[in-house]
């Protein structure tokens, strides 16, 4: 991949379909358990994630963006394979939650819980909490649109996931927000 | 995987239809496999357990306490109302002893029908806001969790969580009220009121949302005891049956609790029992529920100022007894927004529970959908499914 | 139009099925021990009669013996049928044991339809056969699903359509994990 990066030039196309997709991040409505009351209240009226461009989708087809909001069991597992397989590219996976990241509260005494949805899909950021705040989940959101503004036709992007409030990024700092500083 | 085909035409009549588990008007990750025949329908057979996290398993694993923030995950909607439900359930198996007869403060009990009012409040907001989002009008839905926000505010103030609390303790609760709370929670009432009146301008009288809930799948009153709904949906068929009031757990015997049952409210095509009136009756039910929280509110005991119950006077010590419960099972009802929430506890004495047992309101509802959504039209599937209020992790826990 | 106690509900019983045990758990619970052969003709009666009028099944419920330190020791499972009526507002409790080797009683889903769903969820957690279910598939896991969980012997599985069931090492490659065993995690892979 290395190599095509090098041989192909991008240009302001590129760049500004990258500026397109930023700012009309499509979600898929898709949410499991607890985590998707607080993606609903996300999108309601206080956080209104609408002003981002973010518009629910109800099918996959149609969304750049899956929110895992809550617990994915080993029998939900494969309809999350289906989902984002029907998702059409450039795709984008955010895990909310830490059911989602690792099976959280039920990782160890629960026989059906699925340990984490990375283990069948791809997962562009992290957003630990149980469930996490409205806040926690725009702030992954922001971090996401970086990687989607750095996208380029190939398939050319981050492949470290991103964790929200990691410790290489305190929470409320996000590497958006330190490009805006340096600007 | 032949049934899980989307669409399997046979013999070019009928069809069927897999609808979920990723459908936004299903609540959840519920499926419905439909046999249609055009529009109408002529078999629809849910499919659960997409959200089957084995809380029921957990149970046995961890100490008494330490499951409270599980049941939070039962019903993450009215999760108040879960703890309460479980804490009442273990109180009664301590107090089936003497020897570890377990007295909650009464501050205690007030704080629980407060906070598991202002809990049904909200959830009722999000019942009756995703039904009229599934039917078309997504502002009600906007009302309603605006009103939800103010709630999870207070909430949050209280015990720092938004959603799953962890707030009800056995033997009391976990934290005292926050300065000024009292008048932040009346004022919330006052301007809830006002607010509550305007969304039922928007949508309760609404035109096309009335003729699309009247008479549709009503369930008489035989049916709904015989089938096992419970809750608002056991109402809104003419039972008068509250839990709350007919086996008053906590303070609910002093509050004099009143029961609104369906009546064919939609008017002329309106039946009992059918999707309005189970929509009416929540309506009516957050009003008794403000009514309820004022109650509470005035019978709440003074705060001490220096308590000499080291715990605060808002939590009774049951360490001793959680240690070494009485050996036997209690089985307690406890009325939840979507209806009983029945704990079976099973007992050995030890620190673990033996087993735990949760029976909820939304496990029997789509025990009953089969039954009901047969030679109805396809779009009434969802107005069924909006109208008995379906919480997915309650079905499958 | 009114309550009756459990004693005067358990002679009633006893006076048609003599051989219903009336039983007290430690915690002076009352319930009633039925033989899964006179269950049907209990709960019909329980169903039917205008002094007992059982309209509602509240619960169906089961639970395992195995571990449970009860006097004599046994490994049946319990199946807890709790009925309510509503018009003289009493209660009772039901109990018949299915033993582990021949793990079935008969479906009451004729009497009450919301047994349909309780039994379901009973024979998929606990493996107990309920004869005469029109139904009797498994309700919460997957069909392939191996084992009856909430039995006290029962074994966690290690894995699921390949999927291991432990999360440390594990993480995407393009496809269902499937991770060499002592491979290494990719760095941010296992956050």
């Amino acid at each position: 991949m290395k190599a095509a990066e090098d041989s192909i030039v991008t240009t302001a196309v590129d760049e500004f379909l990258a500026w397109g997709k930023e700012h009309s991040l499509f979600y898929l409505l898709f949410a499991t358990a607890c985590c998707g009351i607080e993606l609903m209240q996300t999108g309601g009226p206080r956080y209104d994630v609408d002003r981002l461009g973010m518009i629910p989708r109800a099918t996959p087809r149609q969304s750049d963006l899956m929110i895992v909001a809550g617990t994915i069991t080993h029998k939900m597992a494969s309809r999350v394979r289906t989902l984002w397989e029907q998702m059409t590219e450039p795709r984008w996976v955010v895990s909310m939650g830490s059911c989602a990241n690792s099976g959280g509260p039920f990782s160890k005494w629960s026989y059906s819980v699925l340990n984490g949805v990375d283990k069948y899909i791809p997962v562009d950021v992290y957003i630990p909490g149980c469930p996490p705040r409205p806040e926690a989940l725009i702030d992954g959101v922001m971090a996401l649109r970086e990687r989607v503004r750095r996208y380029r036709t190939l398939g050319i992007r981050d492949r470290d996931p991103y964790v929200v409030a990691g410790h290489e990024a305190p929470f409320g700092s996000h590497p958006g927000k330190e490009r805006e500083a340096t600007r | 995987m032949s049934s899980d085909l989307l669409i399997e035409n046979q013999h070019g009549e009928r069809m069927r239809l897999s609808m979920g588990p990723q459908h936004p008007a299903t609540h959840g990750v519920l499926r419905l496999l439909i046999d249609s025949d055009g529009e109408v329908v002529s078999r629809a057979v849910p499919d659960q357990g997409y959200l089957h996290r084995a809380i029921e398993k957990i149970g046995e694993c961890v100490e008494w306490a330490q499951f409270v923030p599980y049941t939070d995950r039962i019903d993450y909607v009215c999760a108040m109302n879960a703890n309460l439900a479980y804490c009442v359930a273990v109180e009664a198996l301590l107090n089936s002893d003497p020897a570890t007869a377990v007295r909650v403060p009464r501050r205690a009990e007030c704080l629980r029908v407060i906070v598991a009012e202002l809990n049904r409040i909200s959830s009722h907001l999000i019942a009756v806001g995703a039904m009229a989002m599934d039917l078309g009008a997504y502002t009600p839905f906007l009302h309603g969790l605006a009103q939800r926000e103010a709630v999870n505010d207070i909430f949050e103030k209280l015990c720092g969580q938004r959603l799953t609390y962890n707030y009800v303790t056995i033997g009391g609760v976990a934290f005292d009220l926050y300065p000024g709370a009292e008048q932040e929670i009346a004022s919330f009432l006052d301007r809830f009121e006002e607010e509550f009146r305007r969304f039922n301008q928007l949508i309760t009288n609404n035109r096309i949302f009335r003729e699309r809930c009247a008479g549709v799948a009503p369930v008489s009153a035989e049916e709904a005891i015989a089938w096992g709904l419970v809750g608002p949906n056991l109402r809104a068929s003419g039972v008068d049956w509250d839990i709350r009031r007919d086996e008053p757990y906590g303070i609910y015997g002093e509050l004099g609790v009143r029961v609104p049952v369906g009546r064919g409210y939609a008017g002329a095509r309106g039946r009992v029992g059918d999707c309005y009136d189970r929509y009416v009756v929540r309506l009516l039910e957050i009003e008794e529920s403000v009514r309820l929280i004022r109650e509470a509110l005035r019978l709440l005991p003074p705060k001490a100022d220096k308590p000499s119950d080291p715990l605060g006077g808002h939590q009774a010590d049951v360490g001793k007894q959680l240690r070494k419960p009485p050996r036997g099972e209690v089985r307690v009802r406890t009325e939840a927004p979507r209806g009983e929430m029945g704990y079976v506890i099973v007992s050995d004495g030890g620190k673990q529970p033996y087993r735990v047992r949760c029976r909820t309101g939304s496990f029997s509802a789509v025990g009953i959908f089969e039954h009901l959504m047969r030679g109805i039209f396809l779009a009434d599937i969802v107005t069924i499914i909006g109208s008995f209020d379906i919480v997915v992790p309650e079905i499958d826990r | 139009m009114s309550a009756l106690p459990f004693s005067e509900l358990a002679a009633r019983i006893r006076a048609r099925f003599p051989a219903v045990a009336e039983r007290m758990s430690e915690n002076r619970q009352p319930w009633l021990l039925v033989p899964a052969a006179d269950l049907l003709a209990v709960c019909q009666l329980c169903r039917d009669d205008p002094e007992l009028d059982f309209a509602s099944l509240c619960d169906l419920t089961g639970w395992d013996l195995l571990r449970y330190p009860a006097q004599p020791p046994s490994d049946a499972i319990v199946v807890a049928y709790y009925l309510h009526s509503l018009r003289h507002r009493h209660h009772l409790t039901l109990k018949a044991l299915a033993p582990r080797a021949c793990c079935t009683l008969p479906s009451v889903s004729a009497i009450w339809p919301a047994a349909i769903a309780f039994e379901r969820e009973v024979y998929d957690l606990l493996g107990v056969q309920f004869s005469g279910h029109p139904r009797l598939t498994r309700i919460l896991l997957p069909e392939d699903w191996e084992g009856h969980p909430l039995r006290k012997d029962y074994a966690y599985p290690a894995a699921y359509h390949g999927v291991p069931h432990a999360r440390a090492g594990q993480w995407f490659e393009d496809g269902p994990a499937r991770a060499p065993a002592g491979a290494a995690p990719p760095a941010g892979g296992a956050a």
